[in-house]
């Protein structure tokens, strides 16, 4: 068998805004498969990450590649998401007029030209694995409420369930549990360990206890670039992490 | 259960409406004499044929702004490109028959050409000019809209760039030197396809003409809107970036309904123009535009019988209002915005729900916010900004 390759590999990448050094030489490898936890305070430049991971922004200098060799820093979001990278954003970003059933359906796989969507029809197949997506991220019950009408944590599930729909090969998720409540957040790390595995996904969050429940690699950011690596204990037990992340979260903790 | 039914009285509407619009009033028109109490006179056919063509246009604008999130207040630029490329044809068709009796137009006389600018010479043919009704729109539209969409303007950028261009065009085509008769534009038309313009009938079956290009575009937008297409269209006026963050390239889509939307426009335009007898630069200004979004927000935008209700009720609200109370009118739509974008977010056509909704729980004040926002509790996000 082939060792593991790297799905991700972000080398000596920069970013500057007015400036401001966003992301400062950094540098990141992820498995195929793996579920791995990016934290770090305000500022670190997570979804600065996410954002040159998916082409919203384009690195000043680097290599960032997705599997073996496909240059992700020349393509469009559009692309790079046909590709089988899938972002959730930090805030639940659904479409608040479809179904829940609609929002999954323009969710699947398939020919996304303008023509091939006037022209297409439902097959069942299609039908079937939108419940099996509403299963998973537990929503079966709402398959035909107006999104708009759903709780906060259920929009994020079912933002979570339009990633799974189109299959990716890597997700990426940010900040899934903010704005949960307690008991949506372990619903939410759940659904997460049940879908390890099966894909690679790269979680960015705040909430250690989440961290705590889903986390096997941590990668802790600071100003823009990698600080370090381990498991949960490693990291909350590095003396710099302590004194940039986790000292300043104990402080200013709510 | 219950939509199914709504859905079939839906329909029963829309047939109806065709009947009234298609069958009964040009057929009361046509065969009961002026004295009969039922009689439809030939203006009142004339006049309710410009409310069709502006029903069409209200369609055209809600297309892109009800269905897809794109507020275009330059639709009239559309509207007056089609009718200018039908005017020039019904222009070479007053033949010797101008003021100047002379084979060039009149404002051409006037203003010294020596001969027919050469691209005024295929217009003769009323196919092409046909022709042109379609491509000229379509292309203009292609060219704008490809290059605001591929630099991402969106929301008020897009509406300002959009009223700017039709405030450009308008410009443009006041010149005299522009060859589409400046300040006059095209007027004093006689004949369409050897049919005398002042006749009856052939108003009849002008006003006919743009009746089914209502119920086409109808047909048509409600056809598209139930495709996945329509649904990605919504989402995209909900969430682009989601959607856009889903593999579908929305640039395209939006170009695809500008365009789209530019040519139905332009086909109301060129339908209004023989119906009215003139098209100048005004009817490019950038108000008259507005107006239109004004109809299809009174009525209802995100639906397809609310634009057609707000073109023709509005419309014939002004036709009243402007002989009535003259120095009113602009006060009276705009109050009417107000109170419709205030109280009405759905329109005339969300006005039975609305009361539904009243009636349901009398004690809350009729709002959509206040149906629509979380319970307090639950940790409120701003909804409209991923990121």
């Amino acid at each position: 068998m082939l060792p593991p390759e790297f799905i991700l590999t972000l080398e000596d990448v920069d970013k500057s805004f007015d400036g401001f050094k966003a992301i400062n030489g950094l540098t990141f490898y992820m498995d195929t498969g793996e579920l791995r936890t990016i934290i770090g305070p305000n500022g670190a430049g997570k979804s600065t990450m996410l954002d040159l991971i998916t082409g919203r922004t384009r690195p000043d200098r680097g290599k960032i590649e997705f599997g073996r060799n496909t240059d992700l820093t020349r393509l469009n979001e559009y692309r790079i998401n046909r590709l089988g990278i899938g972002r959730k954003f930090q805030t639940p970003t659904v479409y608040i007029e479809h179904t829940v059933f609609e929002n999954l359906l323009l969710s699947l796989p398939g020919r996304r030209s303008v023509w091939a969507t006037i022209f297409s029809r439902t097959r069942p197949a299609q039908l079937d694995r939108i419940d099996e997506v509403l299963q998973t991220v537990g929503l079966s019950e709402a398959r035909e409420q107006r999104a708009g009408a759903l709780a906060h944590g259920q929009k994020q599930w079912l933002e979570i369930g339009m990633l799974l729909a189109q299959d990716p090969k890597l997700l990426l998720v940010d900040e899934p549990a903010a704005g949960m409540t307690d008991e949506e957040t372990v619903k939410t790390g759940e659904l997460l360990l049940r879908l390890a595995g099966r894909h690679s996904i790269l979680v960015i969050e705040h909430d250690m206890t989440f961290v705590r429940q889903i986390a096997r690699k941590v990668t802790v950011l600071h100003q823009g670039a990698v600080l370090c690596e381990g498991t949960v204990d490693e990291v909350q037990n590095n003396e710099k992490v302590i004194e940039v992340y986790l000292g300043r979260k104990k402080k200013d903790k709510h | 259960m219950m939509g199914r039914r709504l859905k079939d009285s839906h329909w029963w509407w829309v047939g109806l409406g065709s009947l009234v619009v298609l069958v009964v009033l040009p057929g009361l028109n046509a065969f009961t004499s002026v004295t009969h109490p039922l009689h439809v006179s030939d203006f009142s056919i004339n006049l309710y044929g410009k409310y069709l063509s502006y029903a069409v246009l209200a369609l055209s604008v809600d297309l892109l702004w009800g269905y897809t999130g794109l507020l275009s207040l330059g639709q009239c630029l559309f509207f007056s490109l089609g009718g200018y490329a039908l005017g020039m044809y019904l222009m070479l068709m007053i033949g010797k028959l101008g003021q100047y009796h002379r084979e060039l137009p009149d404002f051409m006389v006037f203003l010294g050409y020596p001969k027919l600018p050469a691209h005024w010479l295929p217009f003769r043919d009323f196919w092409f000019a046909a022709a042109a009704v379609v491509w000229v729109p379509a292309l203009v539209a292609l060219i704008f809209g490809f290059l605001a969409f591929r630099s991402r303007i969106r929301g008020v950028y897009f509406s300002i760039l959009t009223q700017a261009l039709t405030y450009a065009a308008s410009l443009m085509f006041f010149r005299n030197d522009f060859t589409f008769g400046g300040n006059n534009g095209l007027t004093d038309f006689k004949f369409i396809l050897g049919h005398d313009l002042r006749s009856p009938a052939t108003q009849r079956a002008l006003y006919l003409c743009t009746g089914v290009l209502l119920l086409l575009t109808y047909l048509l937008c409600s056809a598209l809107t139930r495709t996945t297409f329509g649904k990605v269209q919504r989402a995209i006026r909900d969430r682009e970036n989601r959607v856009l963050f889903s593999g579908y390239a929305t640039a395209d889509f939006k170009l695809f309904v500008f365009v789209l939307s530019a040519v139905i426009a332009a086909l109301a335009g060129a339908l209004y123009v023989p119906q009215v007898g003139i098209i100048n630069p005004s009817e490019m200004a950038a108000d008259k535009s507005l107006e239109a979004v004004v109809w299809v927000a009174v009525g209802g935008r995100g639906t397809l019988l609310g634009p057609i209700l707000g073109a023709v009720g509005v419309n014939a609200l002004k036709s009243w209002a402007t002989r009535a109370l003259p120095d009113l009118w602009l006060l009276l739509l705009g109050t009417l915005f107000i109170v419709v974008t205030l109280f009405l977010p759905k329109g005339i056509v969300g006005l039975p729900e609305q009361l539904r909704q009243l009636r349901r729980r009398p004690s809350r004040v009729v709002r959509p916010t206040a149906q629509e926002a979380p319970p307090a509790a639950m940790p409120v996000k701003p909804q409209a900004k991923p990121e």
